[in-house]
This record gives structure tokens, sequence and C-alpha cells, in this order.
């Protein structure tokens, strides 16, 4: 199983998101620039401010060379994560639907949350733990999911624990084939209990499964 | 020649920062003050004008959430 | 050389007496010209120059076996293991932070991020000492905060550097005066640690980074040098604006130079911008730069040759480079999106020349930019009056102990700092092993398993009691956030921020303080590395309480075992560990009771506060205490109750002495078995049920001390 984590000017979590993946397969870094995917089963769009979040975060960061492959590995089925920042590209390049805005508070939020997993059955939420709520931090100023059209909402923030406003406390959605996922919370950050809760990595271990199942199929 | 683009959030989706300036100005002293937003201005000189709707499409509004308007300054 | 020289009275606008100009002249054997002038009154000013406190500050003892390096660089630097070291330093952004409290306190976070990556670190966190004037009356001082929060917050989030700790304090001498001090660690491979000295007569000189403008023109330095008056609004143009984005690049394309081993020196730009960068990097180096102004890419068009070598643009580094790499750094710089271009070079005679076409039109030996700047004696004169009025009281005085301690902890001093701290990411970077609020200290792992502990501290009430007890008292408090958490002291920074140097009050205050942190800094074993001082922090209500701040660093073998402040088990033991001799002078207590800060403080043995602090660092560090927090604000009685809300859980004690006195740095409340407590000191009560209860005192519900300790901050931010 090979990642391909995204790397952006003004990344800041790609270094996690590569180390949280490195525990369930192998991971390289995606240059911006570049649209080589280097054969990835897998790419994640990680954390922080892309392109300094001008214009709108997330609006520039879809130009990038390495998107366009990206949006052609999503066209064939590819699975893409897509993490807080990597949620709002993925939303501005029409791979998700809807837009991220401003928090509901007009501030940065940092916040260990609970989420409710509302669609087990996509590759991101196969291993999660059933019927049990998922501890993940998260730590933005534009989290606040919104969209006119019906969504696959997969993850929810938990009664009082939505952070930004989102409506129907969705946290995290993916696209209607299900293969291109996008949340706010940083399951990045929730893999190593020396540093908090291991409840975040069930959705990178949900990915590496889906995958060994794919190849035992084929 | 320069064009000004202002793009501001769609009626109907929440605009926290507008009413938190809405509810600023009377605290300064100001009464009346109804219906604020708070959105973007972008100046631009462009050779051709006709390319400006598809530039707010495609980069400097977000059509899902934002509307925009064209203001071409013929002046300069 | 520049036709125009001075008009007679240019230098004493620019802040320089008559006595310096003249010292100038004669130095020079000529009057400066008005490019030089400028140069001059910036690196002659007391923020650039430490005139009055350069030599006080040599009282404070620097060596120690864990450095690597010492004050004099960028940042200080201990060794931590494993080929590390950990680069460190605190400074202060205070008078831009008063006039644009978002864009202070946000290049307040990019300097020192520079100073840190300017040694060659990977910048891995930060923390923020904050001072402002009282929340609860006045507007301006919740301004000021909301705005340094979010400013912090912006910067240091967007960079992606986790701000893991701080502190907050709130008294009426700040009103005018607030403080903004940033600390920033950085971790790097011991020999990729680089120094500032310029080198190699004929190597290129590059400029890194963002464009310059007339950011700051005479920004800092000149704030930093004077009062703040009435007039301080046409300042505002002064004030520098900051682009944490431009910030991140500059960070990775540095570091990968480094890595790559390209460079000879590299040194960031703050105040005063190229003229103080490029003066040091020559003086350290013992040769001369020359810079053409032309070459530097400008943002604005028409800059003087003065306002371009003054300009204090953020985000820009300085770099001498072999014209052999010259073409291999400009790769690695434009991968990164970093503007770089080489604007001067190496000289061997050691002087500053600044030209434009060619032309000569600034020309000043080093030694007169740096070592010629006079350096004052203090005359310092123990005040016979009290220097700070009674605070607004909010107790009578008379109120049962229980109700006390629900004021105290709802008060902005004490109350949980929640509603500042979610404001800003501590855990990018996956090595934070103890969050704000977990522990006394912020903890980051570090890749063998050990970690790194940091705290920073300041108590300038204390300190206006008794300016000597006081400041000692800091790094006592510091320390022993340290050993709350296993961890053992390595170095020191401090930020010493005071009024008016040149008053005999003040001077005093600053050279008592001096003396207390030197001599706990002996006691403890703990040498300072580098810091910064902040004068003139006074306005025509007086100056703010004297406030040193110190921030320690240190190590704990084994990250898993580090320390938290929560009881966490019913039935667990809660002991009383060192010494406490807790009084009221100084006290949050005494504040909220409107009594003015008045000493003396208790005196400290120093062997007794190194004893309780080594038993309960062996204590968290062998597991066998299940917690430990140290008694610091608001005395034994604050202590438990902040142990209890963090853990959920009730307890039942006894209390030995007064419960709102405070004695900080060297007395701990810890929780573990039986046993375990009662081997480091008397055992003082249980673990459980649902309630505070200190016998024959208080009994309050966990519940209500909750709800006033969440509320107490919440209610103004």
């Amino acid at each position: 199983m090979k990642f391909g984590v995204v790397r952006f000017p003004g990344s800041c979590d790609e270094l996690d998101a590569l180390a949280a993946a490195r525990r369930v397969g192998e991971a390289v870094l995606l240059w911006h620039a570049e649209r080589d995917l280097q054969g990835v089963d897998a790419v994640i769009i990680p954390g922080g401010f892309s392109y300094g979040d001008y214009l709108r975060a997330g609006a520039i960061a879809r130009f990038a060379p390495v998107m366009e492959a990206v949006a052609e590995f999503a066209r064939d089925g590819g699975l893409v994560l897509g993490i807080c920042n990597g949620f709002q590209v993925l939303c501005e390049a029409r791979l998700l639907p809807g837009a991220l805005l401003p928090n509901t508070s007009l501030r940065f939020v940092f916040r260990q949350v609970e989420l409710e997993v509302a669609d087990a059955d996509t590759p991101f939420t196969c291993a999660c733990p059933p019927d049990r709520r998922l501890s993940i931090p998260v730590k933005h100023t534009t989290g606040r999911y919104f969209s006119p059209e019906p969504v696959r909402v997969v993850l929810r923030y938990a009664p009082g624990h939505n952070p930004n406003g989102s409506q129907d406390d969705i946290a995290g959605v993916c696209n209607e084939a299900g293969n291109v996922f996008g949340l706010m919370p940083h399951p990045e950050h929730a893999v190593d209990p020396l540093t908090g809760s291991t409840d975040g990595l069930s959705i990178f271990a949900s990915i590496a499964q889906g995958h060994v199942r794919q190849h035992v199929l084929a | 020649m320069r064009a000004r683009v202002l793009v501001r959030p769609k009626a109907g989706i929440l605009d926290p920062q507008g009413q938190a300036v809405e509810r600023a100005l009377p605290a300064l002293g100001f009464s009346g003050v109804a219906n604020v937003h708070i959105g973007r201005l972008i100046e631009l000189d462009v050779e051709d004008p006709g390319q400006l709707p598809r530039m707010c499409e495609q980069l400097l509004a977000n059509p899902l959430i934002e509307e925009y308007e064209i203001v071409e300054d013929t002046s300069r | 050389m520049s036709a125009s020289t001075s008009s007679p009275s240019r230098h004493r606008q620019l802040g320089l007496t008559d006595e310096e100009h003249a010292l100038i002249v004669e130095r020079l054997g000529r009057e400066p010209n008005n490019t030089e002038l400028a140069m001059l009154s910036l690196m002659w000013s007391e923020h650039c120059a430490y005139k009055h406190s350069r030599r006080l500050l040599r009282r404070l003892p620097t060596r120690g076996e864990h450095v690597v390096l010492g004050p004099g660089e960028n940042a200080g630097a201990v060794a931590v293991g494993d080929g590390l070291a950990l680069a460190f330093k605190v400074e202060s952004h205070n008078h831009p932070s008063a006039v644009e409290p978002f864009q202070g306190a946000a290049t307040g976070v990019g300097g020192i991020l520079r100073d840190v990556f300017a040694v060659g670190a990977r910048p891995i966190a930060v923390l923020d000492s904050l001072r402002f004037g009282e929340p609860a009356r006045s507007p301006r001082s919740r301004y000021l905060l909301e705005r340094a929060v979010a400013g912090i917050g912006h910067y240091g989030n967007s960079v992606g550097v986790p701000t893991v700790g701080g502190e907050l304090q709130f008294d009426p001498s700040y009103e005018q005066n607030c403080l903004v001090n940033v600390m920033c660690l950085g971790l790097a491979p011991r020999r990729r640690l680089i120094r500032s000295a310029a080198a190699g007569p004929g190597n290129v000189l590059m400029l890194l980074g963002a464009l310059t403008g007339r950011d700051g023109i005479g920004g800092a330095s000149v704030l930093a040098s004077a009062e703040l008056g009435e007039a301080d609004e046409h300042k505002r143009p002064s004030v520098q604006i900051g682009d944490p984005f431009t910030e991140k690049k500059l960070i990775e394309c540095c570091l990968e130079l480094l890595e790559r081993d390209l460079l000879v020196a590299l040194q960031d730009l703050g105040a005063a911008g190229l003229t103080s960068s490029a003066s040091e990097m020559a003086a350290k180096g013992g040769v001369g730069l020359d810079i053409d102004v032309c070459r530097v890419p400008l943002r604005e068009p028409g800059m003087a040759p003065f306002e371009i070598m003054i300009s204090e643009s953020q985000e820009r580094m300085l770099c001498v480079v072999a014209p052999e790499r010259v073409a291999s750094v400009m790769d690695v710089c434009e991968r990164w999106e970093v503007p770089a271009t080489p604007i001067g070079s190496v000289t061997e005679e050691p002087r500053l020349r600044v030209l434009r076409r060619g032309t000569v039109v600034a020309e000043l030996p080093t030694a007169v930019l740096i070592d010629a700047c006079p350096l004052y004696d203090l005359h310092p004169i123990q005040p016979a009056l009290p220097i700070y009025g009674p605070p607004p009281a909010e107790l009578r005085g008379d109120e049962p102990p229980a109700e006390t301690l629900l004021a105290l902890l709802g008060s902005a001093g004490l109350a949980s700092r929640r509603p500042v701290f979610e404001q800003y990411d501590p855990i990018v970077g996956s090595r934070t092993v103890r969050r704000p609020e977990q522990a006394d200290a912020a903890v980051l792992a570090l890749p063998d398993g050990s970690a790194l502990a940091v705290a920073i501290d300041g108590n300038g009430r204390r300190v206006a009691c008794d300016p000597r007890q006081g400041a000692a008292d800091a790094v006592y408090e510091c320390a022993a956030n340290l050993a709350c958490v296993g961890a053992e002291p390595l170095g020191l920074t401090n930020c010493l921020n005071f009024g008016n140097p040149e008053k005999p009050h003040v001077a005093w205050q600053l050279s008592e303080a001096v003396e207390g942190i030197a001599e706990a800094c002996e006691a403890l074993g703990i040498p300072v590395v580098g810091g910064n001082v902040s004068l003139y922090n006074e306005s025509p209500a007086g100056p703010i309480l004297p406030t040193p701040i110190v921030g320690i660093v240190g190590r704990l073998p084994d990250a898993a075992a580090a320390g938290r402040l929560a009881f966490a088990r019913e039935g667990d033991a809660i002991g009383l560990v060192g010494r406490f001799a807790p009084s009221a002078a100084g006290s949050e207590l005494a504040k909220l009771r409107g009594q003015p800060p008045a000493g003396p403080l208790p005196v400290k043995e120093s062997q007794a506060v190194r004893d309780a602090q080594a038993k309960v660092r062996d204590g968290i560090r062998s597991r066998a205490l299940h917690s430990a927090h140290d008694i610091a604000e608001g005395g034994l009685a604050v202590a438990l109750a902040e142990c209890c809300v963090a853990g959920r859980v009730g307890a039942r004690v006894h209390a030995p002495v007064e419960v709102f006195g405070e004695d900080p740095g060297g007395a701990f409340v810890v929780s573990g078995p039986r046993e375990a407590v009662a081997a480091l000191g008397p055992v003082i009560g249980t673990v459980g049920g649902e309630e505070l209860r200190i016998e024959g005192v208080l009994s309050v519900a966990v519940s209500a001390l909750a709800a006033a300790w969440e509320r107490g901050l919440a209610r103004f931010v």
C-alpha cells in the first residue's frame, strides 16, 4: 500500500500525514509542481495554509500541476483523502460538492472533538470501530461546511461538538462514487498514544485494508 | 482597462463577519445600520474585459457561495 | 560621498544625545551625512545597543556543560542528546503591539522564528507571555488582548509551528504599555548550527525573502527608545506587516540551504533592518561589507538609500555565499519561490559601505556601528515611596474562604486560558506530548524517546514587592514547572520588561531583578543563553510593574512518563513537597483585595528548592507519582482546586498552612500511592469525592470550582 502526500508551498501537516500513513503502509511526498503521482495507491491532500490561503482557502492550490494528476486519478476511481486544507482544495477543485466557509465564531479553533461515523461503508471508514465515537482534533478558521445539494455525509460532529457551525454537523463528506473523501478534523494527529487519541488510525487503516481487499479480489 | 470585481457572500449564506460589524457599529454610536455584508475587492488591468466573467467563475469567486459584480473603470 | 550633511539638531530628532553625536563626529573624524546619521541613530538606540542594560547583563551566568551557543548569537542553544541541539530565545514586541496589536504580535512571532532558524534550527514550538490592563475595566485592553492573541495565532498557525504554552496576566500598570513576549524553540543536528559571522573577502552577500518597502522606517527601534505619549498615532505607519506564508517558504528554503552546506553565514533582518544585520555580520567576522542599494529588490519606488538601509520589512534574511555556490543557492531559492538577490560582498576593511550606482553614499567603520556606542551605568536608588497605586478591589476581605476561592479561580488572573489557547494550534509537528493545561510545562517528544520540556513565567507584582526575590522566584517557579513534568532544566532565556531606566527607582528595580535572576540561576545551575531587554515601558501614569520573563527548557529521559497536573485516581494520597512559607505579599488575593504591591517576600533557601524540585522530578520520572503541580499564584487552595478540576474529582485535605498565601518555586502538590507520596513529604489528604474539602476551612463542589474557572477569562475574550 503506497500513499502519496501532496506538498504545496504553505502545507503544514504534510509530514504528520506522511508519518501517519507510514504506520499502515509506504508513503512518499508529491511536490505540487510535478504531475507524476509515482504510482501511489491513494493520495492525501494535507492540512495547512497552502498558498497562504490567499483569495480563498484552497483556491490557488487546485490549479497546481499535481492537482491535474490528482483529478485524473480521482476520475479513474483512485482513492483521495483531503484533510482540512485538503478538504478545502477538493471542494474548490469540484472533486467534492459544497464549500467550506469561515467558522461562525470567526476565530481559529483548536479542539479535540468527538465524531460519529455516519457512513461506515466507504473505503475510508470501513475499518472504523462500529458504534463508537472517534476522538480527533480539529484546528481551523474556515471549516463550516455548506452545500445546497444533498451530499454523502461520512462523519458528523457528535451533539455539542460542532466547532464551526457547519450545516447538519457535517465534519466529512465523500463524492457519490465514494472514492474521494474530505474531512475537517485531523486523523493524522490521532495516531500515537504518546500525543493523544489513536482513533484517527482507523481511517488510514481503512484505506490500507480496502487496498488489500482490492488486490485480493482482482 | 482597469476593472474592479466585487465579490460578496451569496444571499442566504450566513455571514458572521457582516453580522459582527453590524453589531459593532451601534456600539460605536452609529445608528440606523442594517444588512451589513463583507466581501472582497479585486482590482486588475485587463486587455480583454470579455474574459472577466470567466475569470470570476473560475478563480476570483466561488460561484457556489459567492456572487460577483464586475465594475469597469472606463475613465482610465 | 553624499553631499548633504546633517542639520544641527537632526541627531536629536533621531534620538541621539548631543554627547553621542559629538562622540560620533570624533570617531569618524567628520560629521556623518544623513544616511549615516539615520543608520547610527538606530544602531545606537536602546533597542539595538542595549546602552543601559549591557553592563548589567554581564552579571548573568552563561556557562553550562550543555551550552553549545551562548549569548551573542541570534539564539542560544543547548545540547539535548542524540547529536541534537535545541536553540531558543525570547523576544519582546511591546511597543509595536501597543500601537497595532495584531501585526505587532504577529511580527513578534515572525521575528523570533527568524532568530531561531538563523542559527540553523527548525522552529518546533512557540510560547507567548502577555500582559494587559484590566479586562473588566478597560475595553481597550480587551481589544489589545483579542487582537494580539489573534495575531499570534494567525502567524504561528500559518507557519506550521505549534504554540504549546504561554502565560497571560493583567494589571492596571500595563494599560498603556502592554507586553507581548514570544519565545521560540528550534531543533537542529549540532553540525548544522551556523553562526552569523561574515567571512571570506570576495564572498557574495545575498538578500533572501520579501521585497523591501517602507515598513517600520524608524519603527521598532525608535518606538522602543521613548516612552509612548499622547501623539503616537503618527507612528502607526511605522508598524511592520507580517506575511507568514513567505516566512514558511523562507524557513524551508534556509534549512535546505544549510542542509546542503551552501552558506558561509546566515543572519535574520529585524530591528534596524539591513544596517543592523550587516553590521553585526561584519563585526562578528572582523570583516567589512559593501551593499549596493540599487540591487535590493524594492516594493515601493523611489526609496532613498537610508530608507533601504533601515527598512524593517519582514521575512528577509541575509546570507554570505562563496561565489561558486551562488548558482546552487539560487536554484534552491527558486524551488521554494523565495526571491534571492546578490546585493553586495564581503570586504577586508572592517566597515559597512553603502553604494548607489557605484557611488559610496555612506561609509561607517563597524567599530563605530557596533562597539563605540557608549554604555551607561544605571543609577539605582531604592524608592522611599510606593510606585504603584492600589489596584481596583474585587473583594472586601471578609468573604468566607469558599467564596474567596471561587473569586480567585474566577478572576481574570487565574481562570482557564482556554479561550486564548484554543486560538493556537499546539499539535502541528506531531511532537506535543503535553498540551496546554495538561501539565505545568509543555512537553515535546524527541526522536529517541526522550522529550523536551518548556515553560515561560513571570510575576510583575512580586517583583514590584521585592525585585530581587521576586525575580529569583520567577526562575524558581519556571524550574518548578519543569520538575512537574519530570524535566531537568538545561538553559534559560529571559526578557526584561521595565520602565525608564534613567529614572533611579526603575534602575533599582532592574539591577535588583538581574541580581535575583543571577542568584537563582547560580543556585539551580541553569545558564542564561540569551534574551532580550525592553525598556521605557512607561506612560505619564508611571512605569509598568517590573516584569522579568523567563523561559526555561529542559529534558526528560522518557516522554511517556511526562507528568500531568490532574489528580488521577480516587484513593490516591495527596502530599505537600518542599518548604512552603506562604505570605500575602504580592499575592493574587492581595490584588483582588485592592492592596498595592508591598514586600518583602519570603526568602528562599535555595538548597531546599533544589531538593524539592529534584524529589518531584524523580518521583514523576520513576512513575511513582501520578500527578504533580507546583503551588504558585493563588496559593495552596488554588493549586488543589486546579488539580481537582483537571481530574474532575474531589479531594479531602487538611492544610498545614494558610491556604491563599504564596511562595512559588519550591513547593508542590503531588498525588499517588500513599507510600510514594509519604516518602517525599507530609501526606495532607486523599483524592476522592465530588468536592474539594479543606478541613476547617472550606468545602466546595468541584463542579462549582470548574464553572468559575471556565468562565473567569472567557467572559472577556
